[in-house]
């Protein structure tokens, strides 16, 4: 019998790895609670109250998508719609070509991991630098990040150590400190070659048209320092209507996400250098992508475009701890991930419908999500919806049958007396091969069934007795 | 609601609230025809039969009365994952009428019945793992008012609470691997404060906990909340 693909990947992934996801998600999760309960009396109250503005977008977002483009187009900014990743792509590669331009430097952003961005623009000559430390790791390795905010945290600094002295980045030192400095030697001479500087979008804000960005290493700002163009490529949904709401959000987003009270640098970007400005980019795009999230809109599952990838639900999930992120086989890892993940797949959801299903529903998720998703009833949705169309699940009980006992009271009980035989059975022997792996590890007690009811049966005898003789 | 887990394997749990239940003058009838709650297959996907149990159990528990479980996982089931199921069904609103009444029994002690101190003694220490289900519900603060009134009880706390134990249903069939390792770093911070028990309000997560305890030899006594409550009763000498 075929077993889940994430159940296989998490028992064969090598302890070094599962102890270094393990530990960093812990400590993330740790970082997060001390910012957010030292700081905030009812930080539950900020997450409800983030989620319903997110909600209030995303049911408006026709209104507040055109409010920001219009208000975009005021501050000189290009805007750009793209469909789906590949217009997302050309859009990029058309300004690149546009301007003569072969080479970028790239900040981190989920959005292009999504449409594969990178990989594209090499394919037709053009050299894409990602220049976050961890993505730069990542790319020089040619992995990928498995994890939202933390994309190397499956790798150990002396990995790290290795893969610079390969690249020619200098001898094996693995001191945190030197591979720093050796990444930004390397990556101070590319910002200043490159013409473009490319990043993702935190939050778009409808009423101001302005751009946030949020990072820790700076590279996003060295990326728009000596560039003449910014291409930022933003998802619909990072809509927020006003830059007041941007107080409620960036507080919930550094503690959430590292347990900072606000990430080391915060750009507000409103359109390219104006006149009077003495520098910065003179051209400004805007990708608007939608990429299947219109059509995720259209489903009972929409709540899951209030994400602003904090990847607090990652560093909480049991799951995710002892799996890591790259068995989740897609850009979006953990509980976010195997919501959104099946659902940005279109037509290849039966090949990612086991992700919502490598879940015990401890509800972790929803309790840290800086949003409030109800990320759990999300993944019982895409279960629902896996077994309306067919998907084959390896290792799931027969639960038709079961239901078809549970409804009959005279055959539940006598099946439930009957399962004394298994006492004397010897279980492990049993053919069923749930049942012998559920053993391997757990012993089952002795089946008691019926006691219960021969014991209230009396115990009520006894108590009208009682009633008799008063 | 018994729940088919103790009708199948902890029969003096279900006692046990019957006795606690009547002690606190309680009425406690136990309807014959009921089963399980639905949450097998509502779990695994499969609604349609999930739907089939829940509607076998609008039948059994029909009436006004209110309905108190054993289980913060099935209780919940019936308040929350049967409403979802339900939504584009033609009987939603009896599912709510039913919901509306449905109690995890600590829960209903405490902000059903009112009662915020529990009388009698249990000396001993114990580890009380928060089961998932009571996430963002009254049982977790409810299990530990009563428990910190219990005279001679030691609630020993212990790390990374918030995280689940791993047994998750079908989880623990279909993820046998993950779910291991899951319970086994539960046991671990638990077993490191060396409670004399180890309790929860739900047999599943003792279930699971306790069969990977003995399998990994380091059997631990478990308990559900309920029968510590009962045992707190009987060694006050309040009940027999």
């Amino acid at each position: 019998m075929k077993v889940q693909p994430m159940d296989q990947f998490s028992a064969e992934l090598a302890d070094e790895v599962r102890d270094a996801v393990y530990d960093g998600s812990a400590s993330g999760y740790d970082k997060r609670e001390e910012a957010l309960f030292g700081d905030y009396p009812d930080p539950d109250l900020l997450r409800r109250t983030a989620g319903n503005i997110k909600q209030h977008t995303l049911e408006h977002l026709d209104t507040y998508l055109l409010q920001a483009e219009a208000k975009m187009r005021e501050n000189g900014v290009q805007v750009h719609w793209a469909g789906d990743g590949d217009a997302g792509c050309e859009a990029v590669l058309r300004i690149m070509r546009d301007n003569g331009a072969t080479r970028l430097v790239k900040s981190k952003s989920m959005a292009t991991e999504e449409i594969h961005l990178t990989e594209f623009l090499e394919k037709h000559g053009i050299e894409s630098l990602e220049t976050d430390l961890g993505e730069f790791i990542v790319q020089i390795d040619k992995d990928h990040p498995s994890h939202i905010v933390k994309p190397i945290i499956h790798k150990n600094r002396g990995g790290i150590a290795r893969s610079f002295e390969r690249e020619g980045l200098g001898a094996y030192n693995d001191q945190p400190e030197v591979i720093t400095r050796r990444a930004r030697e390397y990556l101070r001479r590319k910002y200043l070659e490159a013409p473009v500087g490319l990043t993702g979008g935190n939050f778009l804000v409808a009423e101001s048209g302005r751009l946030v960005l949020v990072t820790n290493e700076g590279n996003s700002r060295f990326c728009l320092a000596a560039t003449d163009i910014h291409i930022a490529v933003v998802g619909i949904e990072k809509l927020l209507p006003r830059d007041r709401d941007l107080s409620l959000f960036l507080g919930l987003l550094g503690r959430s996400a590292t347990g900072q009270q606000l990430t080391v640098y915060t750009e507000f970007i409103s359109g390219p250098k104006a006149a009077k400005q003495p520098d910065g980019p003179k051209q400004m795009h805007v990708i608007l992508l939608d990429n299947r999230r219109t059509e995720v809109l259209g489903t009972k599952c929409r709540e899951i475009l209030r994400c602003i990838r904090c990847g607090a639900c990652l560093n909480v999930c049991p799951v995710y701890r002892q799996a890591s992120g790259h068995a989740y086989r897609s850009v979006y890892p953990g509980p976010v991930g195997a919501v959104l993940s099946p659902l940005l797949a279109g037509n290849r959801f039966p090949e990612l419908a086991d992700l919502p299903k490598a879940s015990s529903l401890c509800g972790a998720c929803n309790e840290v999500c800086p949003v409030n998703i109800p990320i759990p009833d999300l993944l019982l949705r895409l279960r629902d919806r896996a077994k309306q169309e067919g998907v084959k699940s390896p290792g799931t009980p027969p639960l038709a049958a079961w239901s078809r006992l549970a409804s009959q009271p005279t055959l539940w009980r006598a099946v439930m007396a009957g399962g004394k035989v298994m006492n004397h059975l010897p279980l492990e022997m049993l053919p069923v091969r749930a049942l012998k792996d559920w053993q391997s590890a757990r012993k089952l007690p002795k089946w008691r069934g019926g006691d219960f009811r021969r014991w209230i049966k009396k115990h009520k005898e006894a108590e009208s007795a009682r009633g008799g003789e008063a | 609601m018994a729940t088919c887990l103790c009708e199948a394997f902890f029969d003096d749990v279900a006692i046990a609230t019957v006795q606690v239940l009547e002690y606190l003058k309680c009425e406690v009838a136990f309807p014959d025809g009921q089963t399980c709650c639905g949450q097998p297959a509502f779990n695994a996907g499969d609604w349609a039969s999930s739907r089939r149990v829940v509607r076998h159990c609008l039948k059994v528990f029909a009436g006004e009365e209110p309905v108190v479980v054993p289980s913060g996982s099935c209780a919940a089931m019936i308040f929350h994952g049967a409403l979802l199921e339900f939504e584009e069904e033609k009987d939603l609103e009896e599912v709510r009428q039913l919901a509306g009444r449905t109690w995890e029994v600590a829960d209903f002690i405490v902000n059903g019945l009112g009662v915020d101190e529990w009388p009698g003694k249990f000396p001993a220490s114990v580890a009380f793992h928060r089961s998932c289900h009571s996430r963002g519900t009254d049982s977790g603060p409810a299990t530990l008012r009563l428990l910190e009134s219990i005279e001679g009880l030691d609630l020993r706390p212990f790390g990374e609470a918030e995280q689940c134990c791993g047994f998750g249903g079908t989880f623990s069939v279909t993820f046998p691997s993950i779910s291991a390792a899951m319970g086994k770093l539960k046991l671990e911070h638990a077993l490191k404060e060396n409670p004399d028990c180890l309790i929860s309000g739900d047999m599943g997560c003792l279930l699971h906990l306790g069969g990977l305890a003995e399998k990994g030899g380091t059997p631990v006594p478990t308990r559900h909340v309920i029968q510590v409550l009962r045992d707190a009763l009987r060694n006050g000498g309040l009940i027999s």
